[in-house]
């Protein structure tokens, strides 16, 4: 008699999986998840984990994490990462020390796997939420990311 | 000319009092040609609107609304950008059969939307044998599919031309019987007469428990016949590209687009009229007004076309073998056991009537 359990599961199931779109149905006004984009250019929000670019974010004395380890430039799978670094003197020990002169990203090649993110030891690097990175010439998504006469902030290291 | 064309009685008189009867008849039938035409491409287009719209909702988007307000007008730019475009084919294409396949896929959901009965004198073609004549035409669109499919010269096209043959053919089965199931109740096939005998209550609550059964088997092999989803394989994106329209650009393929949803507009007018009262308002409170019929039989049309749009974006694509087992092992025989119980009922007169 599987014959008719089977014709009776089968329309209980086709019911159910409507009630379940006809829930979604009837819910569609308030959460649409499109977003209208060029209207709401000024208030749109991305999402939390959306991976737009890599920045460096800075605090107010001008003061970046990224003690120059490379580990960043190790990582990548593609070469988007380069570290030009330097020594200099600290101020405090007067010990020769190795600070970042410049951590150049090439967003051109960058695939967005975020390998770097993951395996910075200080998190001196993270997703920006910016996307709108179209440009006519190439050379423009080259980017410096530590800002002129930055530093590193002190007690990152330790 | 024994073909009532009731609704032009007016224009009938005044056409005969300025010319002979046989000029007036063409005349007739071209005014009714060109209406049912105007009929067809708006209809046509706000379907296939509604569908994007109601996709859409489903989906938690909020669909087309750039294009005039809320987006009325993004098919009517569709289709102008169709019929801007060039009408591409393959070099080693049947060019005749090619060119042909659209017209008779056209032809006959016109030719089905003429027997359908839209308001109490609003009814082009009211044919002895209506139902009958919906049911051999809904299946000459097949052959449209096929040529299709076939002159294209096309693996895809053609396989998706072959799935929609067995599929019709199987499936054509059902939607006759379980409409056969509903003609024991009226004793007739006529169209007109089918909405007479539901003035004593829709046939849906007349033949109780079998007339639901052949609803939900006719709703079920209806969205067989018309291709849609979960039936959609004959143009199965994942599978076939396009299916057996892979090959045909611009208008053609717009032709092919429309009579599909011309047809779930026939099918769901099917199920309106022979389950659902047609024009009849519920308990009759506008009987007193015959053209709301209109009103009635499109609203009852529509929330039946919204029923299939639910289940388009509801349920997955079967496979072929599970579409000839749902058909043969299960639509089929329910149906005959049903027509049994349908013709004991009316035997019996347990039929429920107000």
């Amino acid at each position: 008699m599987s014959y008719f359990s089977d014709i009776y599961k089968g329309v209980k199931t086709l019911l159910t999986g409507m009630s379940v779109t006809g829930k979604y149905f009837l819910n569609s006004r308030k959460g649409a998840i499109t977003q209208q984009y060029p209207d709401n250019r000024d208030t749109l929000k991305m999402f939390d984990r959306f991976r737009g670019e890599v920045i460096m974010p800075h605090d107010e004395n001008n003061e970046h994490r990224c003690t120059g380890c490379q580990k960043c430039e190790i990582a990548c799978p593609n070469g988007t990462i380069e570290i030009i670094w330097d020594r200099g003197i600290d101020e405090t020990t007067g010990k020769k020390k190795k600070k970042i002169d410049q951590f150049v990203y090439h967003l051109g090649m960058c695939t967005m796997c975020g390998l770097c993110i993951d395996v910075c030891p200080t998190d001196a690097i993270e997703w920006g939420q910016n996307f709108e990175n179209s440009v006519y010439d190439r050379a423009q998504l080259t980017r410096v990311l530590n800002k002129p006469e930055s530093k590193l902030q002190p007690g990152v290291e330790d | 000319m024994n073909i009532s064309l009731s609704i032009t009685k007016n224009i009938h008189d005044w056409l005969l009092s300025i010319m002979p009867e046989s000029a007036a008849n063409i005349v007739e039938m071209v005014l009714i040609g060109l209406l049912y035409l105007a009929i067809f491409a708006i209809l046509g287009l706000f379907l296939v609107l509604l569908e994007r719209r109601i996709a859409a909702w489903f989906q938690l988007r909020i669909g087309p609304n750039r294009v005039g307000f809320h987006g009325l007008l993004q098919t009517m730019a569709d289709a102008l950008k169709l019929l801007s475009k060039e009408l591409t084919g393959t070099t080693k294409a049947d060019k005749f059969l090619y060119n042909l396949a659209p017209y008779f896929v056209i032809v006959s959901s016109l030719m089905a939307l003429a027997v359908i009965p839209f308001t109490k004198e609003f009814h082009a073609f009211d044919i002895n044998i209506g139902i009958f004549f919906l049911i051999a035409i809904s299946s000459v669109g097949v052959i449209g599919i096929l040529l299709g499919g076939w002159a294209s010269n096309n693996k895809f096209a053609l396989i998706g031309a072959m799935r929609s043959g067995v599929q019709t053919i199987s499936y054509e089965l059902s939607v006759a019987l379980s409409l056969l199931t509903m003609i024991i109740i009226t004793g007739s096939l006529q169209l007109s007469e089918i909405i007479e005998v539901q003035k004593s209550g829709w046939l849906i609550v007349q033949g109780h428990i079998p007339a639901i059964i052949a609803f939900m088997v006719f709703m079920i092999s209806g969205t067989a016949e018309s291709n849609r989803a979960p039936f959609d394989m004959v143009e199965a994106e994942s599978e076939l590209g396009a299916g057996f329209h892979t090959e045909y650009s611009g208008m053609k393929f717009a032709y092919f687009f429309l009579a599909e949803f011309i047809n779930m507009f026939i099918i769901a007018a099917i199920a309106a009229t022979v389950f659902f009262g047609g024009w009849l308002s519920p308990f009759g409170i506008t009987e007193s007004i015959p053209w709301l019929g209109v009103f009635w039989f499109l609203g009852k049309t529509f929330i039946l076309v919204f029923l299939m749009m639910w289940f388009r974006w509801t349920f997955p694509r079967l496979r072929v073998d599970q579409l000839l087992t749902l058909e043969w092992k299960y639509l089929l025989p329910i149906n005959l056991v049903n027509i049994i119980i349908m013709a004991l009922i009316v035997w019996l007169n347990l039929t429920i009537q107000f």
